[in-house]
């Protein structure tokens, strides 16, 4: 092959790139049929092409679309946060208002001491609360983190917070409530403002 | 002359039908990000998570550091994505961060990189052993190896210019103008490039 012309293997190139010219083509089978080593070099190449050709496609291994997401930056979803914050200022004030609120509600919640409102004629036994046979309390009654028992009678509401009710023969004329989650507690602590709120304005 | 009628195979570009329908999907999967939802990306990504690997895997022979440089890539392509025309083809723009990653990080690793990694698909054999042999084996153990870590193995040996046009031609099936493209080469250059490496890849397959 060492005596072959340069572009015989030019021809060769170009035939494996699919891009020569007929006549080239031509000259290409005429040396080919009489040059054994440039058919020997020819089908060499042949052999190279159709050995990477067989290579075998590769696929990226699990998880790694999860992978790249996890690695973008985040700032672009920062930026839509903040265009809401900015669309929504009145949501924002609200949301910002109860988060203040419940945390010093669910920490007033969390305290433990028991108390009751200050009516005459009440019993206290410990924790609990007593409304003696032949009483009637006027007024209302909040009782937290204790039990009340009533045997006399109430003329109001009863509120236990944290703690149970219990009577048998009691003559009590307004609601009775008890509260032992935090969100009724809250609603409570709401409600209870609320009907401040309204009183100011009466 | 037999030779002739088996050796030429010629692919076509798909055009149209599959083809055009991705480009939709991707250029309003952009558009997507571009407004701010960054989970849109997440179907860029699946679409071409296995081609941007092989393309990294072959160039760089080692699947920790293909992850790493794919990952990164797709990370690249999100950050600038709005400089991305979208008249043109997004796999060409993202194929050609890749590349480019892979080629900063074959003249970065020469002297020291993962020197210990094994190198994939060649049992026990790691950058130590192929830097100190100058990328060559011992005759009788690239014989028994199987054809796909042998193809890998003589894929390695390549210089990465003539690597990364031969990569992209057999193994990614892409066009001499897309290749071009992706490689910001003039087409002749592309050319030269393709018809040397195929005669360096005859040498090595034959020197045995």
């Amino acid at each position: 092959m060492g005596t072959c012309p340069q572009y015989i293997v030019d021809y060769m190139q170009e035939y494996l790139d699919g891009d020569i010219s007929r006549e080239n083509e031509q000259q290409l089978k005429q040396h080919l049929q009489n040059c054994a080593s440039c058919r020997q070099h020819m089908h060499e190449l042949s052999d190279t092409v159709a050995f990477v050709k067989s290579a075998a496609h590769i696929t990226a291994p699990p998880h790694f679309e999860s992978e790249v997401m996890k690695r973008l930056p985040k700032g672009k979803s920062r930026v839509g946060v903040q265009r809401w914050f900015r669309r929504h200022p009145i949501l924002v004030a609200v949301a910002v208002f109860f988060l203040f609120m419940s945390t010093s509600l669910i920490g007033s919640y969390q305290n433990n001491e028991f108390s009751v409102t200050k009516q005459p004629n009440l019993v206290l036994d410990g924790q609990t609360v007593i409304v003696p046979e032949g009483v009637i309390v006027k007024g209302d009654i909040v009782v937290k983190n204790g039990d009340i028992i009533v045997e006399g009678e109430v003329d109001g509401n009863i509120t236990v917070i944290n703690g149970e009710y219990m009577a048998s023969t009691a003559v009590v004329t307004g609601e009775i409530e008890e509260i032992d989650e935090v969100f009724e507690w809250l609603w409570y602590e709401i409600k209870s403002m609320a009907n401040t709120v309204v009183e100011l304005f009466q | 002359m037999k030779l002739f009628e088996i050796s030429f195979v010629n692919i076509s570009d798909q055009k149209g039908g599959v083809g055009y329908k991705m480009d939709a999907l991707v250029n309003n999967r952009i558009k997507q990000v571009l407004k701010g939802d960054q989970n849109a990306y997440s179907d860029i990504v699946n679409l071409y998570q296995h081609k941007l690997y092989q393309i990294c895997y072959r160039m760089l022979s080692n699947k920790h550091e293909a992850e790493d440089i794919a990952q990164e890539a797709f990370v690249r392509a999100y950050i600038n994505l709005h400089t991305f025309d979208q008249k043109r083809k997004f796999s060409t723009w993202l194929y050609r961060i890749a590349t480019n990653l892979c080629i900063d990080r074959i003249r970065k690793k020469k002297p020291d990189y993962y020197l210990d990694a094994e190198v994939a698909g060649t049992e026990g054999l790691d950058m130590y052993s192929q830097l100190s042999s100058n990328d060559k084996l011992p005759d009788d153990q690239v014989e028994q190896m199987e054809l796909q870590d042998r193809i890998q193995y003589e894929i390695s040996r390549l210089p990465d210019k003539y690597r990364s046009v031969i990569v992209l031609k057999y193994m990614e099936e892409l066009s001499l103008q897309e290749i071009s493209e992706i490689l910001d080469l003039p087409l002749g250059t592309v050319k030269t490039r393709i018809h040397r490496g195929r005669e360096a890849l005859r040498k090595q397959l034959n020197n045995l």
